[in-house]
């Protein structure tokens, strides 16, 4: 368990009342995921019970506790995204990584997720890959795409 | 030249668009291009060149759009590359001579003629991170002006101008504030719903990305109001250069004393807080908004207590949109009798839309409340791509419903959209054409609120997942004359029974494709066909021999190697191996590929 990297997030929020999500947001970009170890460290820290801290990374979409893969492929399924063919870029993507969203390959490359509407309609059907928007994007330059991220 | 004073130097401005869109297209390269080339160009001598960034404007379908002003002399470029961006110092700038075919064309003017824009005004002009920049163009006037204000005189201004939630619901602003601050509490709270989750609305995104600072002017404005000290926005976590723009501007205004203690060198305190969301629609709503802030599972609450009353942590809170937060300082700075002279009856000031989807001119539009919708969407928008037909348009978000052709002349306000069986939501409008399956559609939005819902309440959660089930009989051709009545009764339990905004508007997309497109579930249920072609298990696609020129386009991109056929002959479609995938018929240029029934053969 790696308290160090909790501790410097911890320390960033003085009052945790109203924080916890924030916290768990940090925790889980320097992890990749949120690790049971750190999570019950962060219970007994705080004193809010694990039973809580479990309910919300499980509601919560964004916070998964199983690894992530170092590129994080979302494609968006918003409704524009929808009408003009995300799912055949969605297949592309699933076909070329052999995953379904919500899994990660083997090689801890890429993990696949669906997105519901990131904002980016006017480019749609959009992917975003880590932090890179990329919009109107084909089912055929899916794999020069992804060839990107290693 | 260093005797030259800068007075006598000509201006360029060069403004690049770096909102998400301007961004993804490469925004910031463009940027760094025009400054590389002017550092280059010794133009600095005669000049002072200005670049800088800017929120999005709008039509985000043209990024990157870059506005050069040479000595005042303004042209707009679309499409802008690096290597044009160097192009264009050249050639404009240094050479003189504007880049004709690389300026913005007809449909961009097409695209604004109509529109109004107020909250938006400064979106697209001003660099995004510069307080000063806000500053320079009357920013937090209004706030100084509303903090020596009485509390009630503001709610009664607010209360005269009509404003609405921009939110939703459109529950008269003012009111809401007076009840909030009429409520007994030494604590109160004033909230900020960034939490945007209905797929295909961007406009809260673009406010924040373009002026978070007007955001932020509102809430001052409405904390001093109300009697609150603190104030949190609540921001979705999949907006991330709008949760960095929001939390430099905060910074921004501690700095200037907009924020913190004795604010404006008055006696008053108030501060914001940013709270992310971590992707979870039903946090939209506003209760279950309050539960994520209080460290909790986002589950709404029973709304017999007023948020008002007893809102976040237990004390009166008062909750408003991004869009009416924005709307504020205008109402404040130009008065209650200005805006409450734009828009209709009852909905008054401008509404922020997003135009998305199967239409021309796609992006975020403002209007005055009250246009016509072929406006919107015929002229703002530009009509539909392809020469296709337009079918429908979506508004309101997965609470929302289908408005058909039959009411393109339909004024476009709160009254109106909720007679079609619509609402006005958050301000998403997804144009929808001849190829759009209505079934579909009204699929997709049940099977978001089936996997957004929280669970707790029966009504939406068994009962959206059996609509869904029901929806995805009938576009696998399992449809059966029972199937509609069911979902209609099933509607109507949802409607009544859900606990929270969700589950009692989950059914509005079922109803109202049933109310105008009853023909296409019928089609699909009835004749075993999808007449948009869309529902594969009800679809076919074969070639026309007679329009076929065989140029070969389709079979050279076909995924399933399904089309055969001789150059310069008719193709034909193996319908064994045909996985429908549409790529032929939206890529034929002769329009040949026509669409035809589920498993029929016409080989």
């Amino acid at each position: 368990m790696d308290v160090a990297a909790v501790e410097a997030i911890l320390e960033k929020y003085p009052q945790v009342r109203g924080n916890l999500i924030g916290i768990l947001h940090e925790v889980q970009n320097h992890f990749h995921y949120l690790p049971e170890a750190e999570l019950r460290y962060i219970s007994k820290r705080t004193g809010i019970p694990i039973t809580q801290i479990y309910s919300i990374v499980n509601f919560y979409n964004r916070f998964s506790l199983t690894p992530k893969g170092r590129n994080e492929v979302c494609v968006c399924l918003g409704t524009a995204c929808h009408v003009n063919g995300a799912e055949k870029v969605l297949n592309a993507i699933e076909e070329k990584l052999h995953i379904k969203p919500g899994e990660t390959t083997d090689d801890m490359r890429y993990s696949l997720e669906e997105v519901r509407c990131i904002g980016a309609c006017s480019l749609a059907p959009a992917v975003v890959i880590n932090e890179e928007t990329y919009g109107q994007v084909t089912p055929r330059q899916v794999g020069k795409l992804l060839d990107k991220y290693k | 030249m260093d005797n030259m004073s800068s007075d006598n130097k000509k201006e360029i401005v060069i403004s690049v668009c770096t909102g998400t869109g301007g961004v993804a297209a490469g925004g910031y390269k463009v940027l760094d291009a025009f400054e590389q080339a002017l550092a280059e160009s010794g133009l600095s001598a005669t000049y002072t060149p200005r670049t800088h960034k800017v929120g999005c404007r709008g039509f985000c379908a043209k990024d990157v759009l870059v506005d050069v002003a040479v000595d005042g002399q303004l042209h707009t470029y679309q499409y802008v590359t690096p290597e044009r961006a160097r192009k264009i110092v050249e050639e404009h700038i240094q050479g003189g001579k504007p880049i004709e075919k690389w300026l913005v064309k007809k449909d961009y003017h097409q695209f604004h003629d109509k529109q109004q824009k107020l909250v938006l005004a400064n979106c697209g002009r001003i660099d995004p991170e510069s307080i000063d920049e806000y500053l320079a163009a009357g920013g937090y006037k209004a706030a100084e002006k509303a903090l020596a204000m009485d509390p009630d005189e503001i709610i009664e201004i607010i209360k005269a101008s009509g404003l609405r939630g921009r939110g939703g619901g459109g529950f008269p602003t003012g009111i809401k504030w007076q009840s909030c601050r009429q409520a007994k509490g030494d604590v109160k709270y004033v909230l900020c719903n960034a939490d945007e989750g209905d797929p295909g609305a961007f406009m809260d995104r673009s406010i924040i990305e373009g002026n978070a600072h007007s955001v932020i002017e509102g809430m001052i404005i409405g904390a001093h109001a109300i009697g609150a000290n603190e104030g949190y926005v609540y921001i979705r976590a999949e907006y991330p250069l709008a949760v960095d723009r929001l939390k430099l501007a905060l910074e921004q205004a501690r700095e200037k004393n907009f924020l913190g203690e004795k604010i404006f060198g008055t006696d008053f305190n108030f501060d914001i807080r940013v709270v992310l969301g971590a992707g979870a629609f039903v946090c939209g709503e506003s209760t279950a908004l309050m539960t994520s802030i209080e460290d909790k599972a986002g589950e709404p609450r029973p709304k017999y207590v007023h948020t008002t009353d007893r809102g976040l942590w237990g004390r009166p809170s008062n909750l408003n949109n991004v869009e009416t937060w924005a709307n504020v300082p205008l109402i404040i700075e130009k008065g209650a009798e200005w805006y409450a002279a734009i828009g209709s009856e009852k909905s008054k000031g401008t509404k922020i839309f997003s135009l998305v989807g199967k239409i021309n001119n796609t992006g975020l539009v403002e209007v005055p409340m009250g246009i016509p919708l072929r406006d919107i969407i015929f002229e703002i928008g530009g009509g539909i791509p392809k020469k296709r037909a337009f079918k429908a348009v979506q508004t309101g978000g997965p609470s929302g419903g289908c408005i058909p052709a039959s009411h393109l002349d339909m004024p476009v306000d709160y009254e109106n959209l909720s007679a079609a069986g619509s609402m006005m939501g958050s301000g998403g409008m997804i144009v929808m054409d001849e190829d759009t399956c209505m079934v579909d559609v009204a699929k997709y939005f049940l099977d978001f609120c089936k996997n957004e819902g929280c669970g707790q309440c029966t009504p939406c959660r068994e009962g959206v997942a059996q609509l869904v089930r029901l929806l995805t009989e009938i576009t696998e051709g399992k449809g059966t004359p029972e199937h509609i009545p069911l979902m209609e009764e099933l509607a109507v339990m949802i409607k009544d029974a859900s606990l929270c905004a969700l589950g009692t508007s989950a059914p509005n997309p079922v109803l109202s494709t049933l109310q105008y497109f009853r023909e296409e579930y019928e089609a699909h249920i009835y004749e075993k066909r999808c007449p948009a072609a869309v529902c594969k298990a009800l679809t076919s696609f074969y070639i026309d021999e007679e329009k076929c020129t065989g140029c070969t386009l389709c079979a050279r991109n076909c995924p399933a190697g399904a089309i055969y056929g001789e150059k310069k002959e008719p193709h034909h479609i193996d319908q064994d191996k045909c996985v429908k995938c549409r790529v032929c018929y939206e890529n034929c240029k002769f329009g040949a590929v026509m669409k035809g029934q589920g498993g029929m053969a016409h080989d």
